[in-house]
């Protein structure tokens, strides 16, 4: 079993993401994470998910991601060196002595603190999804007022591309 | 210029350049437009069903049958939703279907307003594809696409859902109907790869033990005589799966029956001891391997299939071959003539000598003439109305049949020359799918038998289309297998829940079923004992009767198993023979 990141380019139709969601559920397979935006050629959406499985598994999805009618190209990105990022907003309570701690943890993390209240900090920060658990850890977990994470986006490193 | 048409008249104008002949479906509300439409032209017949269900299900034995796809026009909400079933069929057994919906107006969708229902959402699992009209211009395009990908590649059904004001007879579009269409995420595999075409001759050619397990795919593709050339090549055993049935003829020597849950011995014995399996247009369904763990030992696996997600998804193939069975098959032959050209004998022949010795001594010992036992008191045998129903036949008829044991002996006996012969519902397993198939092969091909093999309990789940049968004067002859019961729920019940007949019998209940197609306009009649069972048959297919539906309900041993039937969780040679007697040997379990 091994954590995988699929890049999926898709028609930009309506219902072309449900299918690809109905997909994962249909088949009992995991989506960890799910993002989708359209790409600079408006007609198409690129989707980047991860999931998890072994080498048979990942190739059934694979396969089963190219058979339907919407989806252009699969490219699964841990095949070869590919970058890979997710956006986090931690909303932290930053009250007392503890107020610095959060600000130096954050730091460290080279998180931005993008919202600033008497009581609370909000910090952005962007990362591999490891680098974004590190951070929740190093925080005292009863400080953590709400956590959004984007899921991640990966692109190929090099020549490799993904294109229609 | 083109012509300006509105969005229904486009609809079915596009369905007469597609060179569609029959339209089935049910009227409704969201669909109106649509009707009127098909009221004002010869060219589409619109054949009136008397429910939805039963529509898919004509359309597709009329696709099974014809290999061209079946055409479902049905209104929204409960004519969307009583359409499922059919499509869901269609997809498991891949048949290429176009269902029409009719939808509500664009600007109720998502209003709960009435008979609405989101049909691609309800249909997305079951479907190939789908499409909801935005704008009637759309429509041309839409429906040439639908042809497009019910067809091609693995076939399957498409949904097209049609809001009732995308087809307003005020609001008109230029009607430009595509020659082709090309889709960029969309190219179906034809050719097989070359290297490995070549290394699968080369391990055909060297096979000792090879066994051809051919499915659907080859029906599907009609690839049957490419197949039948290429088993002649080699010599080699072949055994269809349900789906495959006729593909390789039922008649011929090389042919070893239907492999899986109840397949004959001589099939699941030699899968089981096979060194090369060659696997065409088949899926490794759970029907066929028993256990997947336990599947065939010693066997190096070829399996082509135009779908590259049924290969190595159950069972792992050596040599895993994308492309159209047609192709494959006859290119792969291609290469054999060449690779044996100049030897007298393959070189895996001699070894292929002591195999077939093998099989004919299974086939001796349990063949399926060992597994049926004819009674003496003139009570009748499941097994021998399909014998008898062949030889009324001659072998000749299209047979469609629906689910339960009756399907079951109607493959294990019936010797089909043919593919496109058997119809039946093999993935989904739907019952009511019988007679409506039936209908649908009669209105394709209307001077042939066409015979449809069911149970009293399937029957009853579309009966309601004799009415329709009646209209269009389809003479189906019907043979129902009575054993008064759901014999295959009561045959597990019998050998896995020690004979608890929970809700699996209603013999108090039965109706007069010669008195109920009475009713209906046709011809119905009851046996019960052998002695009476070749003449009822016989006059069944009479020419007296010929464009007559004729029922004939026959009552069977409601006793009476099918046999083999494959132990669960074990390999595909663990099977029980009968009532009191199993294959276990050695190492089982």
């Amino acid at each position: 079993m091994s954590r995988r990141v699929l890049a999926v380019l898709l028609e930009n139709e309506p219902g072309a993401l449900s299918r690809v969601v109905g997909l994962f559920a249909q088949r009992n397979y995991n989506i960890e994470t799910l993002t989708v935006a359209p790409t600079e050629d408006a007609t198409l959406s690129r989707v980047t998910l991860s999931t998890d499985g072994s080498d048979e598994k990942i190739e059934q999805i694979t396969k089963h991601l190219n058979r339907l009618v919407d989806v252009v190209k699969v490219l699964d990105l841990h095949e070869a060196a590919c970058v890979e990022r997710e956006l986090m907003f931690v909303k932290i309570n930053a009250q007392g002595p503890d107020r610095a701690e959060v600000k130096r943890t954050c730091d460290i993390f080279r998180g931005q603190i993008v919202d600033v209240t008497a009581t609370a900090y909000t910090v952005q920060l962007t990362g591999e999804s490891r680098k974004l658990d590190a951070f929740i850890r190093a925080l005292d977990r009863s400080a953590i007022i709400e956590v959004v994470r984007s899921g991640v986006s990966g692109i190929s490193r090099g020549e490799k591309v993904l294109s229609a | 210029m083109s012509e300006t048409l509105s969005g229904a008249d486009m609809l079915v104008r596009a369905l007469q350049d597609e060179g569609v002949e029959y339209l089935f479906g049910y009227p409704g509300g969201a669909a109106l437009h649509i009707y009127d439409a098909i009221f004002k032209q010869q060219k589409v017949e619109h054949i009136l069903v008397r429910h939805e269900q039963a529509a898919t299900h004509m359309a597709d034995g009329y696709a099974r049958a014809t290999g061209k796809p079946g055409v479902v026009l049905v209104t929204s909400g409960p004519g969307a939703t009583n359409a499922i079933t059919g499509i869901a069929t269609a997809y498991m057994d891949s048949t290429p279907l176009i269902v029409i919906s009719g939808q509500v107006p664009t600007s109720q969708i998502g209003t709960d307003a009435f008979q609405e229902t989101d049909m691609v959402g309800v249909s997305r699992p079951v479907v190939k594809h789908s499409f909801l009209i935005r704008d009637c211009a759309e429509i041309p395009r839409t429906i040439k696409t639908a042809f497009h990908l019910a067809t091609t590649g693995r076939p399957g059904p498409v949904v097209i859902d049609v809001p009732k004001d995308t087809t307003d007879p005020d609001i008109t579009a230029p009607y430009d109907y595509p020659e082709s269409i090309r889709l960029r995420s969309y190219k179906p595999a034809k050719r097989g790869n070359g290297r490995q075409l070549r290394k699968a001759a080369k391990a055909l050619v060297e096979a000792e033990r090879p066994i051809i397990y051919s499915g659907g795919g080859v029906v599907q593709g009609d690839a049957g005589p490419a197949l039948t050339r290429l088993a002649h090549r080699l010599g080699a055993p072949v055994t269809n799966t349900l789906m495959g049935l006729g593909a390789f003829p039922g008649d011929d020597p090389q042919f070893i029956g239907m492999l899986g849950m109840h397949g004959t011995y001589e099939a699941n014995m030699a899968m089981h001891h096979a060194d090369l399996i060659f696997a065409v247009g088949a899926r490794f369904d759970d029907r066929v391997t028993n256990n997947p763990d336990k599947f065939c030992p010693d066997a190096r696996i070829i399996h082509v299939d135009v779908d590259p997600t049924s290969i190595s998804k159950i069972i792992s193939a050596d040599i895993p071959i994308v492309g159209d069975a047609l192709s494959v098959l006859e290119e792969l032959d291609a290469l054999l003539e060449t690779e044996l050209a100049g030897h007298s004998e393959r070189p895996g022949a001699a070894a292929s000598k002591a195999w077939w010795g093998q099989i004919c001594e299974w086939r001796d010992a349990y063949g399926l003439d060992h597994v049926m036992k004819p009674r003496e008191d003139g009570v009748i045998l499941p097994q021998q109305v399909i014998q008898s129903l062949y030889r009324a036949t001659k072998g000749n008829a299209y047979v469609t049949s629906d689910v339960g044991q009756h399907q079951m002996f109607a493959a294990q006996y019936y010797k089909f020359p043919e593919g496109r012969r058997w119809i039946n519902s093999g993935g989904l397993g739907t019952m009511g799918f019988g007679l409506p198939a039936a209908m649908g092969v009669q209105f394709a091909y209307p001077q042939a038998t066409v015979a449809c093999v069911t149970g009293e309990g399937s029957f009853m789940m579309n009966m309601q289309e004799l009415s329709t049968c009646l209209q269009y004067g389809l003479p189906i002859k019907i043979v129902c297998v009575n054993n008064q019961a759901l014999g295959m729920v009561k045959q597990w019940q019998d050998m896995q829940y020690s004979g608890r007949h929970s809700e699996s019998t209603y013999s108090d209940s039965l109706p007069d079923f010669k008195t109920l197609v009475e009713a209906f306009g046709h011809v119905g009649f009851r046996i019960d004992h052998t002695s009476d069972l070749d003449a009822a048959m016989d006059e069944a297919f009479s020419a007296k009767l010929k464009d007559k539906v004729v029922f004939v309900d026959v009552w069977v041993d409601p006793d009476e198993h099918v046999y083999p039937m494959a132990i669960k969780g074990g390999s595909m040679r663990d099977m029980y023979l009968n009532k009191i007697t199993t294959s276990q040997q050695g190492d089982y379990m």
